[in-house]
């Protein structure tokens, strides 16, 4: 019975108020505790295998044996200069090892158009599930969750049906008499790999959007319309610049992991439509050199965390979650 | 209102784009036919029957069976206590662990797949096998489960264990007698989705495994042979089948518990 309750004091919930240090320092020895096995799982199997990456890129492979003495080798290779020119996409490459280089270039470029069509083809979805559902929001969320879920490689491999020479879109314009031999340029080619990342990847950012338009307070919507402010103003002055944090970090969660991807390069690039996650797969096992493989992984990565952060201060990222915060 | 139907009829074709290329699968997979063309030839079942009786198949399929178990009740375990620990406790460096327990989800699988590679095979000299894809799944599934789990130690009312604290139970006690109870659908959820992940997982098995194959492995093995397409279709909608309806039931357990325990919180 509500009356008999003991009236809540505001000490009560706050459970690590400052009575005594010591209380303080035994709440964070258990927390600390208790995270103490995910703590470890990260350590040995996240931090140490990076270190280890780290290691081997300053060792050598030539042939079968593998030099384990300290050398800046793979790395002088991978930015050393050349006289002889390699020409890729009206762009000229003094390297001597213009590969990754290319690669590289050509994986952010990917990634890139494949991240800018996964946004703009998910903000308008969860624009709808934020302000216009009104009724059975949870089924909706649970469509919108399954494709989330359902395996990446088969989510590529339907592509591969699709788009393919015998596949699905080909056999059907033919069936219909529209085409009369299948379309080559379909499958096997950069576009592919844009398109079916594209769609992979989609599922994965809808519902984060969804979250930061969800957090948006209605009242400001009501006070921007009292104020004359039209639906589109409204629109571009209030819900887009504070779902703009939450925007840009799903289109960070697709943009980082794309540029590396494997699957979909190997199955609907061909050779043309190939990635830097390709030439790291090769180095680790058909061209049977680990420690360039290991370089090349690493520069990936660095490059990638330049650019996302450099990035992220020109738009003034931090200053923008700030104020969608309050 | 013009401009509604306009959204609902963008949210439709939303769905067909997300839904439609994943069903090709599916509805090729009865097509009476080597190759997914149009035309459909006729309904068969033959493809299924005919995948079933392959041995390396059952074998990948009972290895991802043991793994998926395996790394979801492991990972599950471990995630609980980060879960409560992030929720309930405060401690210095919370954000910044945070963010590296979450880190996993934005590295690109293939650097987290040579570095462990590198690691295992050249560190430490441990022969790949299904404990060393076990581990790799352990490492992807983490963020996930404890995400969910911290999603649902956030959304019930906090007052309940204080309450049974200041009755004089011991922590363990209130773990086990109120917040157990109410994080159950979040344990299940965590356990489904961790088995999902690992069930669906492909890059870090395919660099990580030594003879023994997954089921992704395998099925990434068939794609290379046109002739055993339709086996492939058959087996992809399968694992379709299987994560479709561990991720429905996640869902709604998730769905009900928030609702049954706090009725103002949608």
């Amino acid at each position: 019975m509500s009356s008999q309750d003991t009236p809540k004091t505001p000490g009560a919930t706050a459970p690590g108020r400052p009575r005594r240090d010591t209380s303080r320092r035994r709440e964070a020895l258990n927390g600390l505790g208790l995270l103490s096995p995910a703590l470890i799982v990260m350590l040995s199997m996240l931090a140490l295998p990076v270190g280890a990456l780290v290691v081997m890129s300053f060792w050598t492979q030539s042939g079968f044996t593998l030099d384990t003495s300290f050398t800046l080798d793979n790395y002088r290779r991978l930015f050393s200069t050349s006289e002889r020119a390699t020409e890729w996409m009206g762009m000229t490459f003094h390297l001597g090892y213009p590969v990754p280089a290319i690669l590289m270039i050509k994986s952010l470029a990917m990634s890139l158009m494949a991240t800018v069509a996964v946004v703009l083809l998910a903000y308008p979805m969860a624009y709808f599930l934020a302000f216009r559902v009104k009724r059975n929001k949870a089924a909706w969320i649970i469509i919108l969750t399954i494709p989330f879920w359902t395996s990446y490689l088969l989510r590529v491999f339907s592509w591969k049906v699709v788009l393919g020479y015998n596949g699905a879109i080909n056999s059907g314009l033919m069936s219909l008499g529209l085409i009369d031999a299948p379309l080559e340029f379909l499958l096997y080619n950069p576009a592919a790999v844009v398109i079916t990342l594209s769609h992979a990847w989609v599922a994965f950012v809808v519902l984060p959007i969804y979250v930061s338009l969800e957090k948006i307070d209605r009242s400001m919507l009501e006070a921007a319309s009292d104020l004359g402010d039209s639906k589109f103003k409204r629109f571009r002055r209030i819900v887009l610049p504070l779902s703009m944090p939450g925007t840009i970090t799903a289109a960070l969660m697709v943009f980082i992991p794309t540029v590396g991807d494997y699957v979909t390069p190997q199955l609907v690039g061909g050779t043309g439509g190939t990635m830097i996650g390709s030439l790291v797969q090769q180095l680790f096992t058909k061209q049977n050199n680990a420690p360039m493989g290991a370089a090349v992984s690493l520069v990936m990565m660095l490059i990638i965390a330049a650019l996302v952060l450099t990035f992220l201060t020109l738009i003034g990222y931090w200053k923008m979650r700030a104020r969608s915060a309050r | 209102m013009m401009k509604g139907w306009g959204l609902t009829t963008y949210a439709v074709l939303f769905i067909a784009f997300v839904y439609g290329p994943v069903l090709i699968l599916p509805l090729f997979s009865f097509n009476d036919s080597t190759f997914a063309t149009f035309p459909l030839a006729g309904f068969t079942t033959r493809h299924y029957v005919e995948m079933w009786g392959q041995g390396p198949m059952i074998g990948a399929l009972v290895n991802s069976l043991k793994i998926g178990l395996g790394v979801t009740l492991l990972t599950t375990a471990i995630a609980i206590p980060a879960a409560i620990s992030i929720t309930r406790f405060r401690f210095p460096g919370k954000p910044a662990i945070l963010s590296m327990l979450m880190l996993p989800l934005v590295v690109p699988s293939i650097v987290l797949a040579v570095a462990l590679l590198v690691i295992i095979l050249k560190f430490l000299n441990i022969p790949l096998s299904l404990w060393t894809v076990a581990a790799g799944h352990v490492l992807i599934a983490l963020p996930f489960c404890t995400s969910v789990l911290m999603s649902r130690l956030e959304g019930f009312d906090r007052s309940l264990e204080e309450a049974s604290r200041d009755l004089g139970s011991p922590p363990l006690q209130t773990f086990w007698r109120v917040t157990f109870p109410l994080a159950l659908p979040g344990i299940i959820s965590s356990l489904l989705l961790g088995f999902i992940i690992s069930f669906d997982e492909f890059v870090i098995a395919f660099f990580l495994t030594g003879t023994d194959n997954t089921l992704p492995v395998y099925l990434y093995s068939q794609l290379r042979f046109p002739n055993r397409l339709p086996g492939a279709l058959a087996l992809g909608s399968l694992i379709l089948v299987v994560s479709t309806v561990l991720v429905i039931v996640s869902e709604i357990i998730r769905k009900r518990g928030v609702q049954s325990d706090n009725p103002g919180d949608f």
